[in-house]
């Protein structure tokens, strides 16, 4: 069950890695950001927007890392969790690589609802689903023995792992997309923003399927 | 879908500006005796072309009696909005509507010599998907491709409002309709918008009885034309509110938000007064508390004409009423193109400030008893109508049709298309281009135009000049 220190300590290399990721991907909303602060013309307004955008994403991801989190106590399937989580992780990958479409119901919300908005983008994007085998190797880390450990306490613990790892993925997100922003915001200007603008689709769909089979992997051979 | 944003897109107006200048020009042929079927040509506008000013490719359509009036693209700046995060759409496809059929030809235009249809829409389809008939304006936008249509459903088109439905900008599967709740509309004409503020307006011509045979005058003076202007909330798809000009004001044409999308105002033109047979353009915009506004800020006064030079419609007036049935405005925000269909000329307005234009410039071609002729010395057919601007607003273009039916009441011994350009000076000022003149092939007029690569009547932007 143990896992050495390298590993936990790629593991949320991991988390901050995909942290960066995301906030990188347009998609995720830092666009929205420079937009915010351009059209109110304040530098706050483009601050504010990406604490928004920071706070739809940490829903979205404690929203799904909150339920597998109380599912790690039933430490008598941990493998079997894993494994599910990793394929589900898979299934997300690959429909995302068939089904190229875009989720049309992000461009219906409001322009001022950047929290809800950003929340939906990175469900629809399974965002969230992306760090779960991440953080399922790291509670496998957390655990020790946790085979004997009262159920209760285990599961306080993957709860408060859930919170620091959905912390840190969102901080990490936000520092990228808010320097982007920024960047474009003062100092590189709109041209760059079509420039930079590159379809990330294909390369998101693979790394959850990445991800996915890592999880797996982990799960099956990570102890 | 393509790896990085079609080089078309632009985040701002002022970018929009900035790109190159067009190449060709795609513009609707009507035959309007529906004896053959109706195109679009493809007019050449690069100076050190060979072909330049003149149609060097045409597509007709396998069907007739279409009567295309408006049409635009699946895809357009509008991509690159922070909320779809998805800018990988391709500005590649001319969606053109047939006004009198209500079928839609999907018109593949990669190769700008070669177009192809790519996909039919027939009539049934609109009719079963959306209740709503006779397509007309084409908006790229937030959900899909969103269409305009005149017409309720029924064979008069007269079995509920007319309303805007959305097409799907890949599949160009019928979506459905896009009112949730349409307030006092119940007339439709134009629509657009402002994306980052999250609202769109519409305008009013008339119902299908009202302009398919022609204008009713009974109608007209019962002041039975639309004289409304509404607001949405774009993504509610609610009306918020509905200013209506004054029941004399007939004819709510068409609408011309600011291009910057951080200015809350824009332009609705007015075809003509009852009471004066002035034609009008208000400008509306949104106050403090967030309720609208609108106020007429340019009038054309009609010319006083002898009746015998007067077509039948117009003799018991004794006048020739301007009639601005096209207004474009700059990507600049700076110049409003207003054609007096009726005068035959086409005006400058300097609206740097909107609520003051003044007359920058002017040009007088064709017209109703005057006929003013092109500086080439050829004779102007009709008036100047469908006004298009160069993205850098250094040219512009436009033709002489407005309508089949209408063109035979106002201008009954007249026939063909046209299309000319005009320049613009550095300060305003506007000069026709005495070597740039179309003709189009004989039974064929010319209608709305669309430049490659976009132009100022197509594009929304999403980010604010800078």
């Amino acid at each position: 069950m143990e896992l050495d220190a390298s590993t936990v300590a790629a593991l949320w290399g991991a988390v901050i890695l995909s942290g960066v990721y995301h906030g990188v991907n347009p998609g995720m909303g830092w666009p929205l950001a420079v937009s915010a602060g351009l059209m109110e013309g304040r530098h706050g307004a483009l601050a504010k927007a990406i604490g928004a955008l920071a706070f739809g994403h940490l829903l979205a991801m404690l929203a799904i890392l909150l339920p597998f989190s109380m599912m790690t106590a039933l430490v008598r399937w941990e493998t079997e969790l894993r494994v599910g989580a990793g394929a589900l992780v898979i299934a997300a990958g690959l429909y995302l690589l068939i089904n190229r479409r875009h989720p049309r119901f992000l461009a219906r919300v409001s322009p001022s609802r950047l929290v809800l908005w950003s929340f939906l983008a990175a469900m629809a994007h399974g965002a969230g689903l992306m760090l779960v085998p991440i953080y399922l190797g790291i509670c496998g880390a957390d655990l020790g023995d946790g085979g004997h450990e009262a159920a209760r306490d285990l599961m306080g613990q993957n709860i408060a792992s859930a919170f620091a790892v959905a912390l840190a993925h969102t901080f990490a997100m936000t520092l990228a997309g808010g320097v982007i922003a920024a960047a474009i915001y003062f100092w590189l200007g709109l041209k760059f923003l079509s420039r930079t603008w590159f379809n990330l689709d294909l390369v998101w769909a693979l790394s959850l399927i990445l991800v996915g089979a890592f999880g797996i992997y982990l799960a099956l051979y990570g102890h | 879908m393509t790896l990085r944003p079609d080089p078309t897109f632009h985040a701002t107006a002022q970018l929009a500006m900035q790109a190159p200048v067009e190449n060709y020009g795609f513009v609707v042929m009507l035959s309007p005796d529906g004896s053959q079927p109706d195109g679009i040509a493809v007019v050449d506008l690069n100076p050190k072309s060979d072909g330049y000013g003149s149609i060097v490719h045409q597509i007709l359509m396998p069907n007739k009696g279409d009567e295309f009036h408006h049409f635009g693209w699946n895809a357009c700046s509008s991509s690159l909005s922070p909320l779809s995060g998805h800018a990988f759409l391709e500005r590649r496809y001319l969606i053109v509507p047939g006004i009198r059929s209500s079928r839609i030809y999907v018109i593949d235009t990669k190769d700008p010599l070669d177009l192809k249809i790519h996909k039919i829409i027939e009539p049934e389809e609109v009719f079963a998907k959306t209740g709503y008939s006779r397509p007309h304006t084409i908006h790229c936008g937030p959900e899909g491709i969103y269409v305009s249509t005149l017409g309720g459903g029924g064979k008069d088109g007269m079995d509920g409002p007319p309303g805007i439905f959305i097409m799907d900008c890949e599949t160009f599967d019928i979506i459905g309709r896009y009112e949730m709740d349409r307030g006092k509309q119940e007339k439709h004409y134009d629509f657009w918008w402002n994306l980052p503020q999250d609202y769109m307006v519409s305008s009013e011509w008339g119902l299908p009885p009202q302009f398919e045979n022609g204008l009713v005058p009974e109608e007209l003076l019962s002041n039975k034309y639309g004289h409304a202007l509404h607001f949405w909330d774009l993504r509610k798809r609610k009306n918020i509110q509905t200013i209506d000009f004054g029941e004399n004001h007939q004819m709510t044409l068409e609408v011309r938000p600011a291009h910057d999308p951080k200015k809350s105002y824009g332009f609705c033109s007015i075809v003509v007064d009852t009471t004066n047979l002035q034609a009008a353009v208000f400008t509306w915009w949104r106050d403090e508390d967030g309720t609208w506004q609108a106020k007429k800020t340019i009038t054309i006064d009609p010319r006083p004409e002898k009746p015998e030079n007067l077509p039948p419609l117009l003799q018991g007036f004794e006048a020739v009423p301007p009639l601005i049935t096209d207004i474009d405005l700059s990507l600049d925000d700076k110049y409003l193109y207003v054609s007096c269909w009726g005068l035959g000329e086409l005006h400058q307005y300097d609206v740097s400030d909107p609520m003051n234009p003044f007359l920058a410039g002017k040009v007088e071609l064709g017209g109703i008893a005057r006929g003013t002729k092109h500086p080439n010395g050829r004779e102007f057919v009709f008036g100047p109508q469908m006004v298009e601007i160069s993205r850098d607003g250094k040219r512009v273009y436009w033709t002489n049709s407005l309508y089949s039916t209408w063109d035979s009441q106002f201008y009954p011994e007249q026939e063909g298309g046209q299309m000319v350009m005009a320049l613009v000076g550095e300060n305003g000022g506007l000069t026709l281009d005495k070597d740039f003149f179309v003709e189009f092939p004989k039974g064929h007029r010319a209608h709305q135009i669309r430049l490659e690569g976009g132009d100022c009547s197509t594009d929304s932007f999403c980010y604010p000049n800078v």
